[in-house]
């Protein structure tokens, strides 16, 4: 449940010594990642989560709101998966279709966690790149401040700002996003420093273009092994945290619902015997994080191919 | 009997990609009192040669054949064989002094670690020998620096230091993998200085390895040259030097630059060092060598003695090669460039042996 | 040595004054607080909060009296729902619980961490590392709100070893299962960047002159390895000190164990901010100072880094 800081700097060093000696860490990466079963393991299982989420409701028998009144009150009974009923995965405990829900879930998980990785990798590079390009005082009061916000508690806060101020959807992506581009802003001015003073970098600095021209233009397509790296490690962490608030009930309110949600209710009512309704859900947040893991391990490993 | 005897030698090392052959059936012996020159490009397997010897090989790596030290079998023995052997009668000194001694621990406690192991003395005598050897290697102020740590000493102090924990059971054969390609050219004669004395005075054996002939004409008895993980030639450095029967050697030689002679071109031996996972068949050298021949490329030539003590690797005649070096020296010919078989490259960095380049990577990766 | 960690406090202090301002700011601008006057509060609250802050002061003079309050007589208020008792008696409650299977937690969760890390590193590719490797690629992605279930499902339900719920410090049964939920996930972030970091180390300069000496491989690792090897540890511990407070909070729900997190999660429900606040600032102070600790560890250990 960690980026390793080593291996992102390690990854770092190698995609800054390879735009020097003017090679492409691409496509060599592409040979390694496809020879990496784990990799691919990882990728096919998103691309069948990913087909899951978006057409796994055309297949469903019932809405995610309906209450079917046959399995009422005798859930355990009643509620178990069967494809006679259309209950795939059967109901939860008010007799909700449970394969509806876990298609929203996994909608509304899977969103979090790339919406939120979106938001904190955009923040977290434009911030360290401009912090590493500019240098001097800025970067150091810049860098002072990620040391200052470090040292908060972000899940707490998080918590207290979802319940003075409601809880929303936006709040949510906001709120988890912001946690976490601390990191990436780190990594990403470090590499930004090892960049700046390198010839193509002059050149364009001699040439007149300016500061945030050349660091979109230049440093940022530059950044993109890391970024991307980072990225892929960081959705599965934002989709922890999503659940882990849902968990608590304090994230997507109902109708709606995520992964963390579901498993929370499962876990709620398992000793009622009714342990699909937290098996179908954990499965799916299982198996997501695992294919994650691997796949953000597998593009990194690709990049900076190293024995370990 | 020799001090060291080495026989059939081999290396190879497991990688993602492919098995590299590092090391390729090396022969090799020094007596007690000798100094043995080993020279050749980046990759051509010197230092896995000694770290083989010492048994200090890489995870992924494998040795193969025999080494005799003192009469006993030391490859692949058992660690505690090794471990009564190393550092007590055979000591290494590393290439690259700024990452070889450890940044978390005072000099004294590195180096009196070495006497409490091998010699049981206690802590305080041991610090106070390792003080003692910081002077033989002219450490000024010995006593007060023992107690920093290696990140407070300048690259040129650390290799003393290098040295001087090497020393400390005064062993009975050093192997000095590039002692000075780290350092600075100045740095670099004070420490061969160094060097030469101090085997003097202990009377120790001594491998050194490096990619610099200078040093080698200046310190060595003896001299094996190495390409492809093989030994392409060894003898004296007297006759090899005056007169190599070797491509190889020649080309290395006629890479030093010389102030003497009135031409502006360095001499670089065209093409690139072998890639060790796929090597060529036959000669490896056979695809840069300016006297290539019918059978080089399929038939890989042994190493055979044609004078006392000297053995040579090489289909061509003896008598050819001479006669070209002697051709060449007058009018400093372009020896290779319109025999090369691929594109004339820029020179490689590794093959301008002698003018102090780069340090060659001592571990193997994949190659890519 | 003292003249850094003089330097580190005085980031921290200011950081902490910080904190505790935005919480007040925050407490104020909130829907449904005491100060806007939109709920309304039980007249005995009021007038405890009058009392504390001055209702009628201007902003930055309640804000003083709040900061005042804490840092002088480390006194966080009253409560906005109970009449009759203060932030600190709320918090002070559940604070020994947490406390005790946080610290369990977190010692058990570096030793086997480390342990398994450096076991897996020592003997690479062999079975010990493949499993070390399994388990802390298994642990990745069960975080303590999925362990929590699953132990009271297989220890509770199905073989009735250890009670499901609740607390008691004289009775470890109630402990054991807190302690795994919260520790595995971490224990296995540990295995895994000691393993790395292991290996990388075994494969450095240093360890190869270490072996040239003629070490025994074992005191080689003790006496070589090992430092450096946990150097990123130690600085990944600040991460988990957090991580492990937050996780109190799904513990103390899961396993009603009444520990701080309890205090957290049922003032959120019932909107008592000033517990939330209490609860916010406690804990960033100890994230503070815990940083402050990994800080001094980690420049004890490496000599390069200049205090």
């Amino acid at each position: 449940m960690v980026i390793d800081e080593q291996k992102m700097k390690s990854l770092s060093t190698k995609l800054v010594q390879d735009e020097v000696r003017g090679r492409s860490p691409w496509a060599d990466a592409r040979k390694r990642f496809i020879r990496n079963k784990g990799a691919m393991l990882g990728l096919i299982i998103l691309v069948l989560v990913s087909i899951f989420a978006i057409i796994g409701g055309y297949f469903a028998v019932w809405s995610n709101e309906e209450l079917d009144f046959s399995v009422m009150g005798q859930v355990a009974q009643m509620g178990q998966p069967s494809f006679a009923n259309g209950h795939y995965f059967g109901t939860d405990n008010l007799g909700r279709d449970l394969f509806a829900r876990v298609v929203q879930g996994t909608q509304i998980s899977l969103m979090v966690g790339v919406v939120g990785a979106g938001i904190a990798v955009i923040v977290g590079t434009l911030y360290g790149a401009t912090a590493g390009y500019v240098g001097g005082r800025t970067d150091q009061i810049m860098m002072r401040t990620v040391d200052i916000l470090m040292s908060i508690p972000y899940m707490f806060v998080l918590i207290l700002l979802l319940v003075m101020f409601g809880r929303s959807m936006s709040m949510l992506f906001l709120g988890i996003g912001l946690i976490s581009w601390l990191d990436m802003s780190r990594i990403v001015r470090g590499q930004t420093l090892s960049l700046k003073n390198r010839e193509f970098i002059e050149a364009a600095r001699a040439t007149g273009v300016p500061a945030w021209k050349i660091i979109i233009r230049h440093i940022v397509p530059n950044l993109l092994g890391v970024v991307a790296v980072y990225a892929t490690l960081l959705v599965p962490l934002m989709i922890l945290t999503e659940s882990f608030i849902s968990f608590l009930g304090l994230g997507v309110q109902e109708p709606l619902t995520s992964w963390g949600a579901l498993i929370s209710e499962g876990a709620g009512t398992m000793n009622y015997g009714t342990l699909w309704q937290l098996a179908f859900p954990l499965f799916f947040f299982v198996i997501t994080l695992f294919g994650f893991f691997f796949v953000g391990d597998g593009l990194r490993d690709a990049l900076d191919p190293k024995e370990r | 009997m020799s001090l060291l005897e080495i026989k059939d030698l081999s290396v190879r090392f497991q990688t993602n990609d492919a098995e590299v052959r590092a090391v390729n059936n090396v022969n090799l012996s020094i007596e007690a009192g000798q100094t043995l020159g080993v020279v050749g490009e980046s990759g051509s397997g010197k230092s896995q040669l000694s770290f083989a010897i010492m048994g200090l090989l890489a995870r992924n790596g494998q040795a193969s054949g025999s080494v005799m030290f003192d009469g006993q079998e030391v490859l692949n023995a058992k660690p505690k064989v090794l471990n009564s052997i190393r550092a007590a009668k055979m000591a290494m000194i590393f290439q690259d002094p700024m990452t070889s001694l450890n940044p978390y621990m005072r000099v004294a406690d590195q180096m009196a670690e070495v006497l409490t192991l091998h010699k049981g003395i206690n802590k305080r005598e041991a610090v106070a020998q390792a003080v003692q050897m910081l002077d033989a290697v002219k450490i000024p102020d010995a006593k007060g620096r023992v107690r920093l740590y290696p990140h407070e000493f300048s690259g040129g102090m650390r290799q003393r230091v290098m040295i001087a924990m090497a020393l400390l059971c005064k062993p009975k054969l050093l192997i000095a993998d590039e002692p000075t390609t780290a350092l600075d050219v100045t740095v670099q004669a004070q420490i061969m200085q160094l060097l030469k004395e101090l085997q003097r005075d202990f009377g120790m054996a001594m491998i050194l390895i490096t990619h610099d002939l200078g040093v080698v004409a200046g310190s060595c008895e003896r001299v094996a040259v190495m390409y492809g993980g093989r030994i392409r030639e060894t003898g004296p450095v007297r006759p090899i030097f005056a007169a190599p029967t070797h491509p190889y050697t020649q080309g290395l030689l006629d890479a030093i630059p010389r102030v003497d002679q009135q031409d502006e071109e360095l001499h670089a031996i065209p093409g690139q060092p072998p890639n060790m996972s796929r090597p060529p068949s036959g000669c490896a050298f056979s695809p840069r060598c300016p006297y290539v021949r019918e059978g080089c490329d399929t038939i890989d030539p042994p190493l055979e003695g044609f004078a006392p003590e000297q053995a040579r690797a090489c289909h061509a005649p003896v008598a050819e090669i001479i006669a070209r070096q002697t051709r060449l020296q007058p009018d400093a010919d372009q020896p290779a460039a319109h025999l090369g078989d691929g594109p004339t490259q820029a020179i490689p960095r590794g093959a301008v042996a002698g003018a102090g380049a780069a340090g060659t990577p001592s571990t193997v990766e994949g190659q890519q | 040595m003292i003249a850094f960690i003089l330097r580190r406090l005085a980031v921290a202090v200011p950081t902490l004054l910080l904190l505790i301002v935005f919480s007040f700011i925050l407490m104020h601008m909130a829907p449904g607080g005491p100060f806007t006057a939109e709920r309304a509060l039980p007249p005995q609250v009021i007038a405890n909060l009058e009392a504390q802050y001055g209702l009628n002061d201007p902003l930055w003079l309640q804000i003083w009296h709040y900061l005042y309050n804490i840092v002088v007589h480390f006194d966080f208020g009253p409560s906005f729902v109970y009449p009759d008792r203060s932030v600190n008696q709320l918090i002070a409650a559940g604070f020994p619980v947490t406390l005790t299977y946080g610290i369990l937690s977190f010692v058990s969760a570096i030793v086997l961490g480390v342990s398994l890390g450096v076991v897996a590193a020592i003997w690479h590719n062999s079975w010990v590392d493949y499993i070390a490797v399994g388990i802390s690629i298994g642990a990745q992605v069960l975080p303590n709100f999925v362990m929590a279930p699953l132990l009271v499902l297989v220890l509770t339900l199905w073989y009735r070893l250890l009670p499901g719920g609740g607390w008691s410090f004289s009775d470890p049964s109630f402990w054991i299962m807190p302690v795994i939920a919260l520790a595995t996930s971490y224990m296995a972030s540990i295995a895994r960047i000691t393993r790395s970091s292991m290996l990388e180390v075994l494969g450095s300069n240093h360890i190869r002159t270490a072996r040239a000496k003629g070490m025994p491989e074992y005191r080689v690792i003790i006496r070589h390895a090992l430092k450096p090897a946990m150097l990123p540890v130690i600085s990944y511990l600040g991460p988990v000190f957090v991580s492990m407070i937050t996780g109190s909070v799904v513990i103390d729900m899961y396993f009603s164990t009444g520990g701080i997190g309890k205090a957290f999660v049922d003032s959120a429900l019932n909107r008592d901010y000033a517990v939330m606040m209490g609860v916010t600032i406690l804990v960033g102070a100890l994230t503070i100072l815990f940083n402050l600790i990994v800080d001094v560890l980690y420049a004890w250990i490496d000599p390069k880094i200049r205090y």
